[in-house]
């Protein structure tokens, strides 16, 4: 026991000493989880539209502005020419091109039919497809709306219309940061804990000193848990940091569920990927092999955990990956129990999961560090 | 130097690694209080050898003590009485003189006021009274080694394993550095020593030469000179590594 604090007292101070690893620490986690919500916002909007009108009348210019000013579409290029709103196209400074026919508005009026022309760049997948239904909504709306005023006697008797009106439970103002900051904050606080603590171990390899330590009484337990047990705490920190700090302050964000609950799953879920860490530098002599391995696993992690693109849309084969990052598991109980207020009967399964992985990983790396030291 | 007590005694040490004999046999008894000096070429096996007898590598066949404790079987008493120096310096850079002694006195588990009385003393000795607040890493190389050595015989061990402990220092820091390993066989404490510089040889009670994973020849210093009529140790050296088959490393 003693031995165990003369070694954490030497692990605390080498981390506080390091001027390089503290800003790593304790600031970048916190300027990502400022920076990051903000950005990865699915919400597309500042979609570049080329308007080719032909017709030039009131109702086209109309239109033009209800597409201007539904905020979704900027204007890029307003002409009568197609070609000179393709070349637009094709320099990528717009992404839908939408065609109004000459006699848009004499056929609209006196044959009450019309057709447009919507051409979309693809490149973009999300922005192509996602933009062309908004502009189809719109479309629909204006039609709507001229049929009311050119033909009220139809206004009257309106086709039966069955309205779909959503209510957004648990994040009702669909607030993107509600939904990614618990995620993220999980992947800052798993890239710290797994970078820092295998980095560290080979460190000692490196130099040399952890040969001295061999030499020791030291147990092989006792050195392992002082390495474990200041990332443990410095994992905390930052989830706290990250969640009272950045997430309430910042955001707004008040946990729904309990505390406690989330605090307990921290302290097992850390547990766990520290022993990937620990098993990632008993496969490393060099502190380089180590950060490559570490990038390895973590980027496999959060780009399948479910952080950007929800798990249950995946191929079945990648499900499974997914399922076997136990990021997947973390991001899944912070968005359930800060979003959700759910509580440790809806997470049951999650903590049986993360428990196999602290087991798995932690014991995987005892048994392999035997085998080198 | 006390004959009548061995403190490491081996017979057919042997380290295989695949189809490579690292260390082939080895048997030597080193007594207590006794400067013995473990010379060869590189890749002779020296480094093999005395990683075994630290406890840091497992022997492939044969049988050793140390202190009086089974290497196989009670690694950890071996290693709670021995002290040990590497080729790599290898004290916590990031600390400063004081938390590295007060570190490893720890874990050797001595008491906090024993700790503080006897790293004052080792201070003055050393002439670091200066230099207790300062980060190991700003010391120059000589110091280093200095305190490394005083590091590895502050629990007072039976014995001291020192791999090339003085690579790189200049001629006056190494003869200071053997004035250290002097006073410490003084004290009872076995000193186990390989170097590449045969002016230390010269130092040492006893020289065994390692030749090929072999020992090739094992007695003083000066019984060896006599024994290959050469006048230095040089010669001697050269005499016996002559025929080694394998490369340095």
């Amino acid at each position: 026991m003693r031995t165990l604090l003369f070694l954490l007292q030497k692990e605390f101070r080498q981390i506080f000493r390091n001027k390089a690893i503290l800003p790593v620490i304790f600031v970048m986690p916190m300027i990502q989880l400022i920076v990051l919500p903000l950005a990865a916002d699915f919400e597309i909007d500042n979609i570049n539209i080329s308007i080719v009108d032909h017709d030039h009348s009131s109702l086209s210019r109309q239109l033009v502005d209800k597409i201007a000013a539904s905020g979704y579409f900027v204007l890029s290029d307003y002409g009568n020419s197609y070609s000179q709103a393709f070349q637009q196209f094709e320099r990528d400074r717009s992404d839908l091109i939408l065609e109004i026919p000459s006699d848009f508005e004499r056929k609209l009026v006196r044959e009450n039919e019309n057709s447009l022309f919507i051409a979309v760049n693809a490149i973009n997948g999300v922005k192509a497809t996602v933009g062309s239904s908004y502009l189809g909504r719109i479309i629909n709306d204006f039609n709507a709306d001229l049929r009311l005023k050119f033909n009220p006697a139809q206004g009257l008797n309106p086709v039966p219309v069955i309205e779909v009106s959503p209510i957004n439970r648990f994040n009702p103002s669909l607030n993107y940061p509600f939904f990614m900051v618990p995620g993220i904050l999980v992947s800052l606080v798993t890239m710290v804990a797994v970078y820092l603590c295998s980095l560290n171990i080979v460190k000692e390899k490196e130099i040399g000193t952890i040969e001295q330590i061999n030499v020791t009484p030291v147990k092989k337990y006792h050195f392992i848990l002082g390495k474990l047990i200041p990332f443990w705490v410095i994992g905390v920190f930052i989830f706290s940091v990250g969640l009272f700090g950045i997430g309430r302050l910042v955001y707004g964000i008040v946990p729904a569920g309990s505390i406690l609950l989330l605090y307990s799953f921290l302290a097992l879920y850390l547990v766990a990927v520290l022993g990937l860490g620990l098993l990632i530098s008993t496969y490393s002599e060099t502190q380089q092999q180590a950060m490559s391995l570490a990038f390895f696993c973590i980027m496999i992690f959060m780009l399948m955990s479910g952080l950007f693109t929800p798990v249950d849309s995946m191929p079945t084969w990648a499900i499974a990956i997914a399922r076997c990052s136990p990021v997947t598991y973390f991001i899944e109980v912070m968005r359930m129990v800060v979003l959700k207020g759910s509580g440790f009967a809806d997470i049951r399964y999650h903590f049986l999961m993360i428990l196999g992985f602290a087991v798995l990983f932690n014991s995987f790396a005892v048994w392999n560090y035997r085998k080198v030291g | 130097m006390d004959l009548n007590e061995k403190v490491i005694t081996t017979h057919k040490l042997t380290k295989r690694f695949g189809d490579f004999v690292a260390t082939n046999e080895i048997t030597f008894d080193v007594y207590k209080g006794e400067i013995f000096g473990f010379l060869g070429a590189n890749g002779a096996g020296k480094t093999t050898a005395m990683r075994m007898l630290c406890g840091l590598s497992t022997p492939s066949s044969g049988e050793a003590s140390i202190a009086g404790y089974d290497i196989y079987k009670e690694t950890e008493k071996v290693k709670a009485h021995i002290g040990y120096m590497s080729q790599k310096f290898s004290l916590y850079e990031d600390l400063t003189v004081m938390e590295n002694i007060r570190l490893f006195g720890g874990i050797y588990g001595m008491s906090n006021a024993y700790i503080k009385s006897k790293s004052e003393a080792l201070i003055q000795q050393l002439g670091m009274e200066k230099e207790v607040k300062k980060l190991v890493g700003s010391l120059p190389l000589g110091w280093k080694q200095k305190l490394a050595f005083s590091v590895a015989v502050f629990h007072e061990p039976k014995i001291v394993f020192l791999d090339e402990p003085t690579g790189g220092v200049d001629p006056i820091t190494r003869r200071q550095f053997w004035d250290l390993i002097y006073e410490a066989a003084d004290r009872g404490i076995t000193i186990f020593v390989t170097t590449h510089y045969m002016d230390e040889a010269e130092y040492c009670n006893r020289i065994s030469m390692m030749v090929d994973g072999y020992i090739k020849a094992l007695d003083s210093p000066t019984r060896l000179k006599q024994q290959y009529s050469a006048e230095t140790m040089d010669e001697v050296f050269f005499e016996l590594a002559r025929g080694a088959q394998r490369k340095g490393d």
